[in-house]
């Protein structure tokens, strides 16, 4: 009875632990949400009285309106893909070739050069890529900064955490796989894209997905290497530090998340399908 | 599954290539066209963030007006600060065509042959801007006359207090004193700038010290008093000051006139005036880089911008005050914005007048750019007071 007793409250307190965490998680961002449908342009009061000069839904209205803001968007979501794409790119290669490398020193060696962007403070990568970018100008005698050097940026940081989503499934395969590919006639090309990439695929995506996270996310990194001709959403938000942040930008933030969610959940669904599509096998 | 990915990621790029062409305007559309040789060309542009008329809460979008009267294309991106931008500008990574700095870091740039000297044969409406903004500025002043040389005014305005009439005697206001921030009564309900040349600056017009004084003793008399009244602070905020004041969890603080109004305007027990002890003046003006490479259309775009009816619209989004005569003068302007805000804005204290009416900057300071050495004493001490 005391056992039973013990368990069960045991299990209420895991509960408890668990919303406080969930809470803690999401409850910003809930406000946020609700904050981008309030009838009122100040943030002291939440208030749905809709009036005809605020109808619902007038602050996604108004962040239509303002182009700079949309602009910042997608330039954050193209930049985004394609920093997330180069990064998987490189980053799977990378993997790979790490994978098997039969050096071990040597591959201790590079793994934790290849982690470094990842421990250095953003700060740190920021301004050095700055100076890179600074000099490499200066040798040339032209150039700006602008999306290139934003793009390299980015998939300078994407690229560690691409690989350190990939190496631990590489580890996960079994080394007979790709040989008995090759015993059953496959080319070593065609072994690699039948048999290790489509096994490797969710963790490329888990990867990928991550990379866009990190992406869309980055402010300090993006303000070095940002130039005249491209402004990132993060950026375009931070500086309106000196006003006050009208409501449009809750409901841009709130778009902006749906895009993220969409993404988290195609990732899921499809790491789900293969998954049990291999389990099947 | 594939196949979802896919679909997600074109609808993804489908989005994102799109969503900048939603076009919105009505107020647009009756534009007249203006040919000129920058037809075709594009114009860097380097503002703060929020700080044009940008299309929302009813303005007109300013970007996209210049965009289709001169077909000259803009790119416009921002900054948070003085410093940032400065830091941009400095690290020769980048070109722009106009800035808009605030008045000591255009002292700066120009002292560090950053941007380059204006040709205002080619701006015509740079006679709108009103005589005490483009004569004997600290920060400019190397012109005939005194007159400036390498910029433009934009904004102008003043710190002053910002006070919440519910919770605050009207007794302990009377003397419109800096003292206010220091009153015992509303502790835990003050707010106090969060950032050091603001905050040096408001304990320092309330020892009724000299906010560019290079004398050490100053700054820690100026530190000493940041110290009496942190106790009583709520806390060391910047934007966060809107929220605070408005929702009422605060009762008073300083800041901006300009962005005083729109807290004035969220919450209507909020009052404002300006300290009798002094306060800070300031000007952010349009400059050209030196490294600019357009700089006949950024020449357009700072005369369109000082275009009576486009400047118009542009303060009544800003909410700052405006150096442009043609705007404080325009009855229709007056009455958009109201009287009471107009006099917040425009009517210089009379405390802060010299006997000719004009604005005294002894008493109303500009922040000068500091030299290396007191810099560094106003990060130490700042340093010890948080």
């Amino acid at each position: 009875m005391r056992a039973t007793k013990a368990a069960k409250i045991a299990k209420a307190f895991k509960r408890i632990y668990t919303v406080l965490i969930l809470l803690a998680l999401y409850a910003p961002i809930v406000i946020m949400v609700f904050y981008s449908f309030n009838a009122l342009r100040s943030t002291s009061t939440m208030s749905f009285a809709y009036t005809s000069e605020r109808p619902f839904g007038y602050w996604y209205a108004e962040v239509f309106k303002n182009e700079a803001a949309l602009i910042a968007l997608r330039n954050s979501v193209v930049l985004a893909l394609l920093s997330g794409f180069i990064s998987t790119v490189l980053g799977t290669v990378a993997a790979y070739g790490l994978f098997h490398l039969h050096r071990r020193r040597l591959r201790a060696v590079i793994t934790n050069v290849t982690n470094m962007p990842m421990m250095n403070p953003d700060i740190v990568t920021g301004i050095s890529m700055m100076l890179l970018f600074a000099t490499t100008f200066a040798i040339v005698g032209s150039g700006q900064t602008g999306f290139v050097t934003l793009l390299i940026a980015h998939i300078t940081f994407n690229l560690p955490y691409v690989i350190l989503s990939i190496s631990p499934r590489l580890h996960q395969m079994d080394r007979n796989l790709p040989e008995a590919a090759l015993d059953l006639g496959c080319t070593p090309l065609q072994s690699f894209f039948k048999v290790e990439l489509p096994f490797l695929f969710p963790a490329i995506l888990s990867g990928f997905i991550m990379a866009i996270t990190l992406s869309l996310d980055d402010y300090v990194i993006s303000l070095f290497t940002s130039g005249s001709s491209f402004e990132t959403l993060p950026l375009f938000i931070f500086n309106m530090a000196r006003k006050s942040v009208p409501p449009s930008i809750y409901a841009l933030s709130t778009l902006f998340l749906l895009i993220v969610l969409a993404l988290l959940i195609t990732s899921n669904v499809i790491q789900r399908k293969t998954e049990q599509k291999q389990g099947a096998h | 599954m594939k196949k979802l990915l896919s679909l997600l990621l074109i609808a993804l790029l489908v989005l994102s290539l799109t969503v900048g062409l939603v076009s919105c305007g009505e107020k647009e559309d009756e534009i007249q066209t203006i040919d000129t040789p920058y037809k075709g060309t594009t114009l860097y542009v380097y503002n703060w963030g929020e700080n044009i008329a940008n299309g929302e809460d009813g303005s007109l979008n300013l970007e996209k007006t210049f965009e289709k009267i001169y077909g000259i294309n803009v790119v416009y991106t921002t900054y948070a600060s003085n410093e940032e931008m400065y830091t941009k500008i400095s690290s020769g990574t980048v070109s722009y065509d106009v800035i808009i700095p605030s008045d000591y870091m255009i002292a700066r740039l120009i002292e560090e042959d950053l941007v380059q000297k204006i040709n205002y044969d080619n701006i015509p409406n740079y006679k709108n801007i009103a005589d005490q903004y483009k004569y004997n500025l600290f920060y400019d002043c190397g012109g005939k006359d005194g007159m400036t040389e390498y910029s433009a005014a934009y904004t102008v305005g003043m710190v002053g207090i910002i006070y919440n009439t519910k919770y605050v005697d009207e007794a302990d206001v009377a003397d419109h004193s800096w003292n206010l921030l220091w009153n015992e009564k509303y502790s835990g309900k003050i707010l106090q700038f969060d950032n050091p040349r603001d905050a040096f600056g408001v304990a320092m017009y309330r020892d009724h010290l000299n906010v560019n004084s290079t004398d050490r003793a100053d700054w820690e008399q100026a530190y000493r008093s940041i110290l009496e009244q942190k106790p009583l602070l709520k806390g060391f905020v910047m934007d966060e000051i809107y929220e605070e004041m408005e929702g009422e969890n605060s009762y008073i603080g300083a800041y901006y006139a300009g962005d005083c109004l729109t807290m004035l305007d969220n919450n209507e027990n909020l009052d404002f005036f300006y300290p009798v002890e002094g306060t800070n003046v300031f000007v952010d003006a349009m400059c050209i880089p030196k490294n600019a490479k357009n700089v006949g259309a950024a020449e357009l775009w700072i005369n369109f911008l000082l275009e009576t009816e486009y400047a118009i619209e542009n303060s009544l989004y800003i909410c700052y005050a405006s150096p442009n005569k043609t705007v404080y003068e325009s009855a229709e302007y007056r009455e958009e914005l109201g009287d009471d805000y107009y006099s917040i804005l425009y009517d210089i204290p009379e405390q802060y007048k010299k006997a000719d009416g004009t604005l005294d900057t002894t008493i109303a300071q500009y922040f000068y750019n500091q030299t290396a050495e007191i810099k560094a004493v106003q990060a130490e001490l700042w340093n010890l007071v948080k």
